[in-house]
């Protein structure tokens, strides 16, 4: 049978260092395949999150040969023979253990968006499929957080301390295109989420295993509403009349 | 002694899947303080996997479905073993349920007139599984996430309850570390809710994750509560079964519920040979018909051709699949194909958007182009803590348990469907039978005993403190157990074997080690969970070792027929008796008078199951 090799980093936040391990690689194997294979035979103490093993739960984040990957969905037989592979934790977030950061601070943010706000009424709501087809694209997020992991923003600058990041625009997008939202969270995501930091480079949309179309279909027309909002008052009052807008 | 922080609560959910996280709601939603503790992230739990849907009788796609007929089949899916007041309780207010998560944010799938869709799965007579795609599980959690935040409920993520501690016969607190640091945390509290979920890590192929080690059944056991009808373990009828590494991962009854066809591999569609005789009226006579009814369905049409063979309930599939395999008409991993590649591939993308993903990137499979290799996998246990049926009460005062790690519900085999709403219905009755039973306490919190603090640390640090067996290598020999001994399939001697087995690998649990430090170790954290997960494997080999008949889930070689005598009117409860497990039966509840004749009646004119 093939052994692959795997470069794993083990360490904490004092610091640490990538550690070799062989695996033996069957068919279909993937990543998380192989991170169990050393937690069962070599070392039981190597701190992982998972959960689902089917892409569904976003708990198995990495980077993998630097790419931000879930390592369920990361099949070996995409590496070649000899090829070395690289696990190392998240680097956007603080390392705990080995694989496992924390990821705390994407609740932090969570928390500071605006629920669901519907209005108060007793009918059976009737909403049409054509109306929520958007919103069900947002609503397959898995809270894998790769999207944070790869932006600039959060990564390279690290502005946990403003930007609320890929995820929570892709949460925000989907309260505020719901049919029955009545919340406006526009002054949030200005003053508050700083929508204005995304510099549209796409990264996000590109590593997010749900395939949503983070930055065209959540981003840019958030970031038209929060203009219509405050930089263009007669436009948003024509809207208004016209009935076209929220 | 190590030190230990402490926190205080009125109320402790334990598990933050859709049972916990509605039981916590429910809680706040009362103005008592509340704490949820779960073992992941937040939102990571069970629930969203859950593919298929959530099974309440709106009546959006089939007007004449009420909550009569979602309570008929679900106690006709559980062979009559279900304590009957809990599954009418849950079919007369899972719609109410479903409604809520719509106001809470859920955006559901929609008919033409713009309602909630439902589609139909396995042993339901109607379409009445409302969904979102294959990911709804998802959508509740996430709803039910958000709602909790925004709610202000306190989450203490990562934290594993490892003792449930007592005053007197009361509840007191729970113990239990952090996951990250190993830090211990003692919770005190009035009332604890158990929503820990399922044991499937005990078998060796599962649709479980990690999580599944029997945690909420294992610590009520010891804290003095029975766990009843642990025997009925079901295998689902379709997890993937190549390449190796996807083993086990879940195949949505979905695909059947959207017209997905069973082959062998001679390509006879075989489930019509498998369909008992007493339900057989419920299903299409031959595939014109069955076509007929997947076209009406698609269509959003109704029809009067009746359901295809493959909607059976899942213990029949599963035995069907087995068989096949056993007479050499199995697939080349020995399973069977499963085939909706005959419809539109638009069609399916959309309405199986991660099943299509999932065996294109995992298993090299186009579903659109072609069939689906699949065999059971370990999926569900309908057994667990016995409850009240009104108040998730369990014979523990301030204990209470909703969602998969509770027993009765499902009696001898689920229906698909009905765990999700099982979840939100119990779930939010767990929450407020533990705010009555709090609020009935009065003021203070009951007392901890130190003492007890003093062995839970002993107890966790023990492994540290010798040499011994690999947790992970004891893991897989529990697994070669059950799997062998107390599988699909069960036979006297193979059980009797497989309990004496058991008996000896506890001296290994008794004995294993682990290196490293505490902080985020996952093999030290499995050897305190395989003390959990011990007690379900014993309580599930003796409970299905004493029952000498088939029913639902529990198929025995040598005893083949449903009895309609002793079996038919007990459940089987295992419980604490000093250091060992007692098994005993008890009866089973006598459904009332007047729900009994709505059942007899409705079964004259359709015999459906
Ligand atoms: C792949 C898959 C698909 C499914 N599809 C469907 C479907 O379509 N329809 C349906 O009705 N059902 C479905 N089911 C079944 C259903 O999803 C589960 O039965 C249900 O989600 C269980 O929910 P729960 O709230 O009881 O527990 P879970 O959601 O499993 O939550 C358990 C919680 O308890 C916590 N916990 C456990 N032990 C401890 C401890 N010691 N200390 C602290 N916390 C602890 C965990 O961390 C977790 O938060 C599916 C199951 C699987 C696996
Ligand atoms: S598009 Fe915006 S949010 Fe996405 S990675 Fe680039 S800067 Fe970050
Ligand atoms: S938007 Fe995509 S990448 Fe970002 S957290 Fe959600 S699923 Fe992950
Ligand atoms: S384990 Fe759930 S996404 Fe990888």
């Amino acid at each position: 049978m093939r052994k692959a090799k795997l470069n794993v980093y083990r360490g904490d936040k004092n610091g640490g260092e990538f550690k070799q391990y062989e695996v033996p690689v069957e068919e279909g194997m993937v990543v998380l395949d192989a991170i169990h294979y050393i937690q069962a035979h070599d070392a039981p103490d190597l701190a992982v999150r998972w959960n689902c093993k089917a892409a569904k739960c976003g708990s198995c984040s990495a980077e993998v040969n630097g790419m931000p990957s879930l390592m369920c969905k990361t099949r070996m037989d995409r590496f070649g023979d000899d090829e070395e592979i690289k696990v190392q934790p998240l680097k956007t977030f603080p390392i705990i253990k080995d694989l496992v950061t924390d990821v705390s601070w994407n609740y932090e943010v969570n928390k500071k968006i605006k629920g669901f706000s519907p209005a108060p009424d007793e009918k059976e709501w009737v909403i049409h499929q054509e109306d929520i087809d958007r919103v069900q694209e947002f609503r397959k997020c898995i809270e894998c957080f790769l999207c944070q992991d790869v932006c600039h923003v959060l990564r390279d600058h690290d502005r946990k301390d403003a930007f609320m990041g890929p995820r929570f625009l892709v949460r925000t997008a989907g309260l505020d295109m719901h049919p029955k939202d009545t919340a406006n969270r526009m002054k949030y995501l200005k003053d508050e989420g700083h929508i204005g930091m995304c510099n549209i480079t796409k990264c996000c949309t590109e590593v997010c295993p749900e395939d949503i179309h983070i930055t065209d279909n959540a981003i840019i027309p958030l970031k038209e509403r929060v203009v219509d909002e405050f930089y263009d008052p007669i436009g948003k009052f024509i809207k208004k009349v016209l009935g076209s807008n929220k | 002694m190590a030190n230990y922080e402490v926190h205080e609560h009125d109320v402790i959910v334990v598990g933050a899947g859709g049972a916990g996280l509605r039981a916590a709601i429910e809680v706040s939603a009362q103005g008592l303080s509340v704490g949820l503790v779960c073992k992941s992230l937040l939102g990571k739990a069970h629930t969203v996997m859950a593919e298929g849907g959530v099974a309440a009788a709106l009546a959006n796609v089939d007007p004449l479905d009420g909550w009569e007929t979602h309570f008929q089949d679900t106690m006709n899916g559980g062979k009559l073993l279900n304590n009957w007041r809990m599954a009418q309780l849950h079919a007369q207010e899972a719609p109410d349920r479903v409604r809520e998560l719509e106001r809470w944010g859920a955006v559901f799938d929609r008919t033409k007139e713009g309602q909630i869709l439902q589609r139909a799965f396995g042993g339901h007579k109607w379409k009445r599984l409302c969904h979102v795609g294959d990911r709804t599980g998802l959508e509740m959690i996430r709803t039910l996430q958000d709602q909790g935040v925004h709610q202000g409920i306190t989450v203490y993520m990562e934290c594993t309850i490892s003792k449930l501690l007592k005053d007197g016969d009361k509840i007191s607190g729970a113990f239990g570390y952090f996951r990250e640091d190993g830090r211990y945390v003692l919770f005190k509290a009035k009332a604890i809710v158990l929503a820990t979920g399922g044991v499937g890590k005990i078998y060796s192929v599962t649709s479980n994750s990690w999580e599944y080690t029997s945690d909420g059944q294992g610590l009520a056991y010891d804290a003095g509560a029975d766990l009843i009808d642990m025997e009925f373990v079901q295998f689902h009828p379709t997890g993937m079964i190549w390449p190796p590494g996807v083993r086990g991962l879940l195949v949505t009854e979905g695909v059947r519920g959207e017209g997905g066809i069973l082959r062998n591999s001679k390509g006879e569609r075989f489930m019509w040979k498998y369909l008992p005789e007493s339900t057989k009226n419920g299903f299409a006579a031959d595939e014109t018909e069955a076509k007929e009814w997947v076209e009406a369905a698609i269509a959003g049409k109704r029809t009067e051709a009746r359901r295809p063979p493959e909607l059976s309930t899942r213990d029949n599939v599963a035995r069907a699949i087995y068989i096949e395999n056993k007479e050499g008409r199995g697939s080349p991993h020995g399973g069977v194909f499963l085939d909706i590649s005959y419809q539109d591939p638009e069609r399916v993308k959309k309405k199986l958007p991660s099943m299509y993903h999932q065996f294109k990137e995992l298993a090299d499979v186009d579903i659109t182009a072609g069939p689906m290799e699949v065999g059971p996998t370990c999926h569900y246990i309908m057994g667990g803590i016995r409850v009240d049926a009104d108040t998730a009460h369990t014979r523990v005062p301030g204990l209470f348990a909703a969602g998969e790690c509770a027993g009765g519900m499902h009696g001898a085999n689920r229906l698909g469907g009905n765990s999700l709403s099982d979840l939100i219905v119990f779930g939010k009755r767990a929450g407020a039978g533990a705010c009555d039973y709090a609020k009935g306490l009065g003021g203070g919190q009951p007392t901890i005993n130190e003492k007890d603090i003093e062995t839970a640390i002993e107890e966790l640090e023990a492994p540290f403190n010798r040499e011994g067996k690999n947790p992970y290598d004891v893991a897989k020999k529990m697994n070669d157990i059950m799997d062998a001994h107390v599988g699909i399939f069960r036979e006297e001697k193979e059980m009797e074997e497989g309990i004496a087995k058991l008996h000896e690998l506890k001296n290994d649990i008794a004995a294993v080690a682990i290196k490293g430090s505490k902080a985020f170790n996952p093999g030290w954290h499995l050897c305190r969970d395989l003390k959990n997960m011990m007690i379900a494997a014993e309580a599930i080999a003796r409970s299905a070792h004493a029952r000498q008949e088939s029913r639902g889930a529990h198929s025995r070689l040598d005893f083949t027929e449903t009895d309609k005598g002793k079996w038919n009117e007990v459940n089987s409860s295992c419980s604490k008796e000093g250091d060992g497990m007692k098994l005993e039966h008890t009866p089973l509840p006598v459904m009332p008078a007047d729900l009994k004749k709505l059942f007899e009646e409705k079964k004259k004119e359709s015999p459906n199951a």
